[in-house]
């Protein structure tokens, strides 16, 4: 809470306008940055123009890592007041629980520039279910790609549990109950304070950061047997190359390495984190496969999508996904879901449903910012905070969906790239969608927000 | 060199990848094991969509079925060199 003021009514906010505390000298500091910036632009390069139109579907083909080439490796994100660094700049608009959707919706609707994330649970969750209900609200509050939070919830006990613990980085956050007001009242308060948000948060600038202040999640999706053979590798490449570097990485899929959990298990940094994964993932066969399935896992994993690609069984799409982890980094913690890394820089592995927004919900929950997401038939998800960079390598994904896919790999299978370029020209595409470039997800406006949910509720 | 039919993980895989659109039966297919960049030839007995996989050598049922080195499941009726090779004939050893 350093730059903010906590009022009775759980508002934790600097008015930047009202000028009492830091905020405001960093709000006029903001305001003249932004003046002699947008001097300079004036004055700078002329924007790249843009793809001919006859290439409408062609996505952007880099096969040589510009931003490998002068040895350091830098980006430009925003810094936020726990020290962490953001790509993205939201205001979020952030529901308790599923009956708060309609307010958050409205306020967000009031409010140019921010963004509610609408959600399905919140309402008699308890245990661990609750526990994961609140970690993944409050990290997701906390990604550093999120400048501030207005929280809304149905009743003030709980919206001020997520309050509290979102403000524990120091950012504006402020929370409000329905009960006792009505919807029209809250939409009415709540909307004051999101103006205030957003006008303080457009005037924060980005600054230049080393490359290991970036942290990458990954996670396939709509896998095929491309996927093993080149937009699996080339994320494992890009990892070599970045971990090395001090980004912090992820990875997970449970359900989704059996057949391949001979190999995971030898990935870790530690016997003890090798028997704390190896934990996790047994419990998953036992706790809910075995006792839930009714028939075998072969219509469900793998998907309908996966057969559809030439995947046959779990053992092969296990041994296609574990390619995303490359051939070196060992990783050096077994983290819960949404759980946030607290080891240091590295790989990480996360408990989580193989289901992609449901995952990339967790690892952005996790403090991810950057998201790299393999697929072969061509998954179309995105994320509301986190920009999803999608990689394909079967070409016949990229001629009849190619405008969902960032970077082509396609030349892999013809032998035209090698792994290795496939991975510098990720590498490429991080650091500029990090800049600020829309990927293709964000473009089309995927903000898929998927809690995962543990048991049924009360 | 030229662009492969048919890409294999690695030398142990008794299986491969059609890696082209539109693979019909008969055709003469270049095959390129990645791991160590050796290629052979081999001909597809059936049409074979992209992605899919087709079986380098004669398969008894039962046999387990090699790919990335690695054991992906068993064959579930016999499979001939250069047949298509998936869920119809191939089943997972789990669940």
């Amino acid at each position: 809470m350093a730059k903010g003021t906590k009022k009775a009514s759980r508002t934790v906010f600097a008015d930047p306008e009202k000028g009492s505390g830091k905020g405001t000298g960093k709000a006029k500091a903001a305001a003249k940055g932004v003046n002699a910036k947008a001097a300079k632009a004036g004055k700078g390069k002329a924007a790249k123009p843009a793809r001919a139109a006859h290439r409408p579907a062609a996505p952007d083909i880099v096969v040589e890592a510009k931003s490998l080439a002068g040895g350091k490796l830098t980006f430009k994100g925003w810094r936020r007041e726990n020290g962490r660094v953001g790509v993205r700049n939201h205001v979020l608009i952030l529901p308790l629980d599923d009956l708060s959707n309609s307010v958050c919706e409205a306020v967000a609707h009031n409010v140019k520039g921010t963004l509610a994330i609408p959600h399905a649970y919140g309402r008699l969750q308890f245990g661990e279910d609750l526990e994961l209900h609140f970690r993944t609200l409050i990290g997701t509050g906390s990604n550093p790609n999120v400048a501030a939070v207005v929280v809304v919830g149905i009743e003030d006990g709980w919206t001020g549990r997520v309050v509290d613990g979102i403000a524990k980085t120091g950012k504006p956050v402020v929370g409000f109950g329905i009960e006792g007001h009505g919807d029209i009242a809250t939409i009415a308060r709540a909307s004051y304070e999101a103006k205030k948000m957003v006008q303080w948060a457009t005037e924060l600038q980005r600054e230049e950061c080393d490359i290991s202040e970036l942290w990458v999640s990954t996670k396939c999706g709509e896998s095929d047997t491309t996927t093993g053979l080149s937009s699996c590798p080339t994320v494992g490449n890009m990892y070599d190359k970045l971990i090395p570097r001090g980004v912090t990485g992820v990875f997970g899929e449970t359900s989704e390495i059996t057949g391949a959990e001979h190999l995971c298990k030898a990935r870790a940094a530690t016997p003890k984190v090798a028997e704390k994964w190896y934990a996790m993932w047994k419990a998953y066969q036992e706790d809910v496969i075995e006792a839930h399935k009714t028939d075998d896992l072969s219509d469900s994993q793998p998907t309908k999508g996966n057969i559809a690609g030439g995947l046959t069984t779990i053992e092969e799409k296990a041994l296609g996904n574990l390619e995303k982890i490359g051939r070196n980094s060992k990783f050096i913690d077994a983290l819960q879901p949404a759980e946030t890394p607290a080891k240091g820089p590295g790989l990480y592995y996360m408990d989580t449903s193989s289901a992609a927004a449901e995952c990339v919900t967790l690892m952005a929950a996790g403090g991810y910012v950057v998201h790299t997401f393999p697929t072969g038939q061509g998954n179309v998800i995105g994320n509301p905070i986190v920009p999803v960079i999608k990689i394909s390598g079967n070409p016949k994904t990229i001629r009849t969906m190619g405008e969902h896919i960032d970077v082509d790999v396609s030349g892999i299978l013809r032998r035209e790239m090698t792994i290795s370029q496939a991975g510098d020209a990720l590498i490429d595409m991080i650091v500029r969608t990090s800049n600020g470039r829309l990927t293709a997800a964000e473009a089309l406006g995927h903000r898929e927000f998927s809690m995962t949910k543990l048991y049924r509720s009360a | 060199m030229s662009i492969p039919h048919c890409l294999v993980h690695s030398p142990k895989d008794t299986v491969g990848v059609v890696v082209v659109e539109g693979l019909t039966a008969g055709t003469d297919m270049l095959c390129l094991i990645t791991e160590n960049d050796t290629t052979f030839r081999l001909k597809a007995r059936m049409d074979i969509p992209i992605g899919h996989k087709v079986a380098l050598s004669n398969v008894k049922k039962g046999d387990t079925i090699w790919k990335y080195g690695e054991d992906i499941g068993r064959a579930i009726a016999d499979i001939k060199k250069g047949e298509h090779l998936h869920v119809q004939n191939v089943k997972t050893k789990r669940w």
